[in-house]
C-alpha cells in the first residue's frame, strides 16, 4: 500500500457504530463511554438515524452495530433494525440485555436482527452484579441468552477481562458454551473513558495474561466449531500496538448519539479534534472530505519512528488516542510500542501496578 | 461438556444459519458472505459452492453438481469444496443436518 491520505485511494467504510443513546441503566467502572453523557434531549431522532442508515449502505457500509450506552433504552430499536434491514445491511446488536424484554427480542428477530452480542460482567450473579453496580442483572442477561439462541440467532458473549476476574475465564469460557453462544469475545479493559480512573484496580498482571492466554489456546483446541474465542490481552504486555480501529478511517466509523461522526470510539478524548455531524452533512462527504477523518489517515502525518518503520501498514503506529493520553501528542507513536521513546516510562508504570498487592476499590460510573 | 465438534458426511444436508447470509456488494463490485463480525469476499467457485447450500442438497450432491457444471474431475472438487466448508464449519457459518 502507498503512503498517502488523499481522498482517491481512500476505500469505502465496511463497518458503522451507531451509538444509540449513551442512557444505561448498568455502572461499569470500566465503561469506555466519555465522562460526559448526552442527554437524552439531544439524541439523534429516528428519522435522522434512518436517512443515515440509508447514505451508510449507499456508501459501502457492510454491518451496522447497533450499541449505546444501552441501545435498549431507545424505542425505536426495532424501527431502526427494520430500516437497516431494508438497507441490506447486516445488524448486530451490542447489548448488556438490560432493559429487552422476551416480546421485545421476539420483536428484534422479526424485524431482521441478524447476531446479538450480550455483555457479561462475571460468571454469576453475586460477582457479576457488584461489578455492574445493578441488581438483578446478570439473571436477566442469563434470560436474554436464552431468547436469542430460541430464535436461532448466532450469540456473541463479551465479557470484559480484568484483574478482578481474569481468573474466572474458564468459567467464562464453560458458561458461554451452555448459553449456545458461537463466539466469545474476551477483552481486556481499555484504559479509557471512565476505566482510566480505575486503572490501578483493573489492569491484569503480566502473570494473569500468561495464564489467560494458556487457558484461550486449550479451549480453541477442545471447541473447534462449537465455540470460537477472540481474546484481545492487555497492550500494554505487548511489543507492538494493537492496529486500532483497524487503521485511522480505514474500516469504519462512529456515529454518537447525537449525530457527531467519529473515526473512534474515544477520539473525541484528542484535544482539538472537530467532528462533523449527520445532520449537517451527508456520512459520504464527513468519510472522504473530513478534517476529523483524514488527520490520521494513510501514513503522511506519522513521526518517527512509525515513519520510517516496516511495521506501519499493519499497526498504522498504533492508538492516536493512546498516545494522546500518555504523551500529550495524538501523533506520536503509543506508547505500547516498544520502539517507542516512551516505552520504558510506560513499563514502569505496569510493574509499579502489578506490584499492588491490593487493588484499591472501585469507582462506579454515574453514582 | 457435552457439545461435540461437527464433522462433515457425504449424506449429510447442508444448510447455512440464520445470520450467515450471500450478498451482493455493489459499491465494491463483489459478492460477500455476511456473518457476524465477518465479511468473506468470495470467488466464483465459492459463490457456486454457497449458492448450493440450500438445506436440502447433502453434500455429496452438492459436489456432483459442481463437477458436472465445471466439466471438473469429481475428486478435485470434492477436495476444494470440503476444505472450504471445512473452514465455514469450523467458525459456525455452516450446519450440517444430522
Ligand atoms: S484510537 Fe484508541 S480509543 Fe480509538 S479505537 Fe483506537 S485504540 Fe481505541
Ligand atoms: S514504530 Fe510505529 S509503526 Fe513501528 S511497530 Fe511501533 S507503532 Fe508500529
Amino acid at each position: 500500500m502507498e503512503a498517502t491520505d488523499s481522498v482517491a485511494d481512500t476505500n469505502p467504510p465496511m463497518a458503522m457504530l451507531a451509538e444509540l443513546t449513551h442512557r444505561c441503566p448498568l455502572a461499569c467502572p470500566y465503561c469506555s463511554n466519555p465522562l460526559e453523557l448526552k442527554q437524552q434531549a439531544s439524541e439523534l431522532p429516528t428519522g435522522d438515524w434512518v436517512r443515515v442508515l440509508g447514505e451508510a449502505a449507499a456508501l459501502g457500509v457492510l454491518h451496522v452495530h447497533f450499541s449505546g450506552g444501552e441501545p435498549a433504552s431507545r424505542r425505536d430499536l426495532v424501527e431502526l433494525t427494520k430500516a437497516a434491514n431494508n438497507v441490506d445491511l447486516y445488524t448486530n446488536l451490542i447489548t448488556s440485555g438490560v432493559g429487552l424484554t422476551e416480546r421485545r427480542m421476539n420483536e428484534l428477530a422479526q424485524a431482521g436482527l441478524e447476531h446479538v452480542q450480550l455483555s457479561i460482567q462475571g460468571t454469576d450473579a453475586a460477582e457479576a452484579d457488584h461489578i455492574a453496580g445493578y441488581k438483578g442483572g446478570h439473571s436477566r442477561k442469563m434470560d436474554v441468552a436464552r431468547w436469542v439462541r430460541s430464535h436461532d440467532l448466532p450469540l456473541t458473549i463479551n465479557a470484559v477481562c480484568h484483574r478482578q476476574n481474569i481468573d474466572h475465564l474458564q468459567r467464562t469460557i464453560d458458561l458461554s458454551v451452555e448459553l449456545g453462544a458461537h463466539r466469545l469475545e474476551v477483552a481486556t479493559v481499555q484504559f479509557h473513558g471512565w476505566a482510566a480512573k480505575n486503572r490501578a484496580a483493573l489492569m491484569p498482571t503480566k502473570l494473569q495474561d500468561a495464564e489467560a492466554r494458556r487457558i484461550v489456546d486449550a479451549a480453541r483446541e477442545q471447541l473447534k466449531g462449537i465455540l470460537v474465542i477472540d481474546y484481545v490481552p492487555a497492550d500494554y504486555h505487548a511489543t507492538y500496538p494493537k492496529a486500532c480501529m483497524g487503521g485511522w478511517g480505514r474500516i469504519g466509523l462512529n456515529v454518537d448519539p447525537t449525530g457527531r461522526v467519529l473515526p473512534c470510539h474515544a477520539a473525541e478524548s484528542i484535544e482539538g479534534m472537530e467532528f462533523d455531524n449527520v445532520r449537517d452533512k451527508s456520512l459520504a462527504d464527513i468519510w472522504y472530505q473530513s478534517k476529523a477523518f483524514n488527520v490520521f489517515r494513510g501514513f503522511d502525518w506519522m513521526e518517527e519512528p512509525c515513519r520510517s518503520c516496516d511495521r506501519k501498514a499493519i499497526d498504522f503506529g498504533g492508538c492516536r488516542c493512546q498516545a494522546m493520553a500518555m504523551t500529550g501528542n495524538a501523533g506520536a507513536t503509543d506508547p505500547v510500542c516498544s520502539k517507542s521513546p516512551l516505552h520504558a516510562k510506560l513499563l514502569d508504570t505496569v510493574i509499579e501496578l502489578d506490584a499492588v498487592s491490593s487493588p484499591p476499590p472501585l469507582v462506579y460510573r454515574g453514582r | 461438556m457435552t457439545e461435540k465438534t461437527p464433522v462433515l458426511e457425504a449424506d449429510q444436508r447442508l444448510s447455512l444459519p440464520r445470520g450467515v447470509r450471500l450478498r451482493r456488494d455493489e459499491v465494491r463490485g463483489r459478492t460477500v458472505l455476511l456473518s457476524p463480525e465477518r465479511t468473506m469476499a468470495l470467488e466464483e467457485t465459492a459463490i457456486a459452492i454457497v449458492s448450493r447450500i440450500d438445506g436440502k442438497r447433502t453434500l455429496a450432491e452438492i459436489i456432483d453438481g459442481l463437477a458436472a457444471d465445471y466439466k471438473a474431475p469429481r475428486d478435485v472438487i470434492a477436495g476444494d469444496v470440503e476444505a472450504f466448508l471445512q473452514q465455514l464449519l469450523q467458525r459456525r457459518m455452516l450446519e450440517v443436518d444430522r
